[in-house]
């Protein structure tokens, strides 16, 4: 190779190492803005305080920073979700992949993934106007902002990320293993029950994990629908906060910097991003097992 | 005895066999109900409000006055200046990571970061947008702070689907291409990222399709919610016939636009919202309907 051909190459790798190292730099820019306001924050507010105290009120005159009513809100809205999303994305999972014939998959699957695409402003708008009147009519306590509401729409939301992740881990069990199972005269659902979910366990509790992931992270259907009322309760016929929406209700204000309410959602932005951290690792480790043991 | 016993069991088992085939299918069905319900209560609600003035109006206290100009001009700058950024970028990040990366512990970290930065909240990534761009770099609340949020949101979504596209394409046409003396970047050049291209744009629109939707990061790096105004045409009569001025504008989007006039108690303004999401989904429909045909396309061309 010439010279200058050579400088190029070398210069071109370099490039594309620096646009690889980027993502790495957003992380740490993630933690870097992160911590700075935190550290801010906990300068004001005893960590003990803020992980004890049963109110979170720093937008009142008489404050406190609890930041447990946040999570039991964040809690309360994932679990619903959960409870939809799991059983729901499971069934489905195994439906398309043990059971459906190709024409049925074929229109299923694109439908279920537009589910994912819908943006989730529209989600929201579709929880407060459409759902909640629909469970009021059933459930004369509801109020008009409820955890219940937003927590089954998400469930229906994260779905897609459930049954199409679950699906890839069973589609990865060896077929041999699936016709010894026939072979022994099993039925579709005793094969699917008793080779492929134990086979692809990993790789399905990895799409539990993140779809738990996603719950707690999703933001506009809670912001919407939930209500902006922190509340230290796990009964989902009332008013709640989350986490996010937190972060959104006072985004919508005019905080200056600085100031201890703009503190405020980076402490609770942290506390969010170590929660989704930690069940993203886990979901990534275990669906590199699944990948190993299989490939 | 024993044999009828069994025939029993296998009888139960078959029965249940069926039973789990029709939950199967009505569980799954369930998606496609829920998604038919959304769109028809939206239809129902926001499509006789759809009008030429609704597209040209700026917002207004009187929803029958309101219009979406400013949100959907908005959410066309985004548009572009997100693609702009995460795609070069992100297809850069990609080729490093298929095409040069040796497997050493910088490599894994690199995977194992961008595999969590697409599962952070994208709320996250409007408190460092907050914090990098509207505070630090002094950017404001303009198009540009809000364009490079969302760049870096989906930037984790472009790497990951160029990375499976350039994985698809067959070592043997690398080697065909070495062995006529093309140097590394010149193969990757000229075979590899044109073969891999139909791909990558699959699903770059896919994550500019997934940014346009995304409402929450905007809100916190503070687009506002009542614009008046367009940001500067970016395209002038005279010479050069470009000017970004309109990058450093405040701005609103379709989707905080949604969200304000949801969070209204009017009813009109429900109304709107509905008409609102109609367009946004409009939007969202024709970009994945061009991602799905691409990929048809190019798996229909393309079989080594």
């Amino acid at each position: 190779m010439t010279k200058p051909r050579q400088w190029i190459e070398r210069t071109i790798e370099v490039g594309l190492f620096l646009s690889a190292l980027l993502s790495v730099l957003v992380t740490l820019g993630i933690v870097g803005v992160l911590l700075f306001e935190t550290v801010g924050f906990f300068k004001t507010v005893p960590l003990l305080d803020f992980l004890t105290d049963t109110e979170w009120t720093p937008l009142f005159s008489e404050k406190h920073y609890g930041i447990l009513p946040l999570f039991s809100g964040t809690f309360l809205t994932t679990s619903i979700a959960m409870a939809v999303a799991l059983p729901v994305g499971l069934i489905s999972a195994i439906y398309l992949s043990e059971y459906a014939s190709r024409r049925v998959r074929t229109i299923l699957k694109p439908i279920l993934e537009i589910l994912a695409a819908i943006p989730t402003v529209v989600y929201g708008y579709f929880a407060l106007i459409f759902v909640t009147p629909l469970l009021q009519k059933v459930i004369p306590g509801l109020s008009g902002f409820n955890a219940l509401s937003p927590g089954i729409v998400m469930g229906i939301m994260i779905v897609p990320i459930v049954s199409s992740l679950s699906e890839d881990a069973m589609h990865a069990v060896p077929a041999g293993l699936k016709e010894g199972g026939y072979a022994l005269g099993s039925t579709r659902l005793q094969v699917a029950t008793q080779v492929v979910l134990p086979a692809a366990f990993s790789g399905v509790v990895s799409s539990f994990i993140l779809g738990i992931s996603r719950a707690v992270g999703e933001t506009m259907i809670v912001a919407i629908a939930a209500g902006l009322q922190p509340r230290l309760t796990l009964n989902p016929l009332v008013p709640i906060e989350t986490v996010t929406a937190y972060i959104v209700q006072v985004s919508m204000g005019d905080t200056p910097t600085g100031t201890i309410e703009y503190q405020t959602i980076f402490a609770a932005g942290m506390s969010l991003f170590l929660l989704t951290f930690v069940l993203n690792i886990v979901s990534y480790l275990l669906r590199k097992r699944f990948r190993e043991v299989y490939d | 005895m024993q044999n009828r016993q069994a025939m029993r069991t296998r009888k139960w088992n078959q029965w249940r066999d069926r039973l789990f085939s029709l939950l199967g299918l009505s569980v799954t069905t369930l998606g496609v109900v829920v998604l038919l319900a959304l769109l028809v209560d939206v239809f129902m609600d926001g499509f006789a409000r759809l009008d030429f003035d609704f597209l040209t109006h700026f917002p207004s206290r009187r929803p029958e006055r309101a219009g979406i100009y400013a949100a959907w001009v908005g959410t066309l700058w985004i548009a572009v200046l997100t693609a702009a950024m995460a795609f070069p970028i992100g297809v850069a990040a990609a080729t490093y990571l298929e095409e040069y990366a040796r497997k050493n512990w910088l490599t894994d970290l690199i995977e194992i970061n961008i595999a969590n930065l697409a599962g952070v909240p994208s709320i996250i990534y409007g408190l460092l947008g907050l914090g990098i761009f509207v505070r630090w770099m002094d950017l404001e609340r303009s198009i540009l702070a809000g364009g490079m949020t969302l760049a870096l949101l989906v930037l984790p979504i472009v790497i990951l689907s160029s990375r499976e596209s350039l994985r698809t394409v067959p070592s043997s046409i690398r080697e065909a291409s070495y062995a006529l003396g093309a140097s590394k970047w010149q193969t990757i050049r000229n075979q590899v990222l044109p073969a891999a291209m139909p791909g990558i744009l699959t699903g770059a629109i896919l994550a500019i399709s997934r940014a346009l939707g995304e409402t929450a990061p905007l809100i916190t790096i503070g687009a506002l919610t009542y614009v008046a105004f367009l940001p500067k045409n970016p395209i002038g009569s005279e010479f050069p016939f470009f000017n970004l001025d309109g990058l450093m504008d405040p701005f609103s989007v379709l989707p905080i636009q949604i969200f304000n006039w949801v969070s209204r108690p009017q009813k009109g303004f429900a109304i709107n919202a509905a008409a609102a999401i109609i367009v946004l989904l409009f939007i969202t429909f024709v970009m994945n309907g061009i991602a799905v045909y691409l990929r048809h396309r190019s798996q229909k061309k393309v079989r080594w």
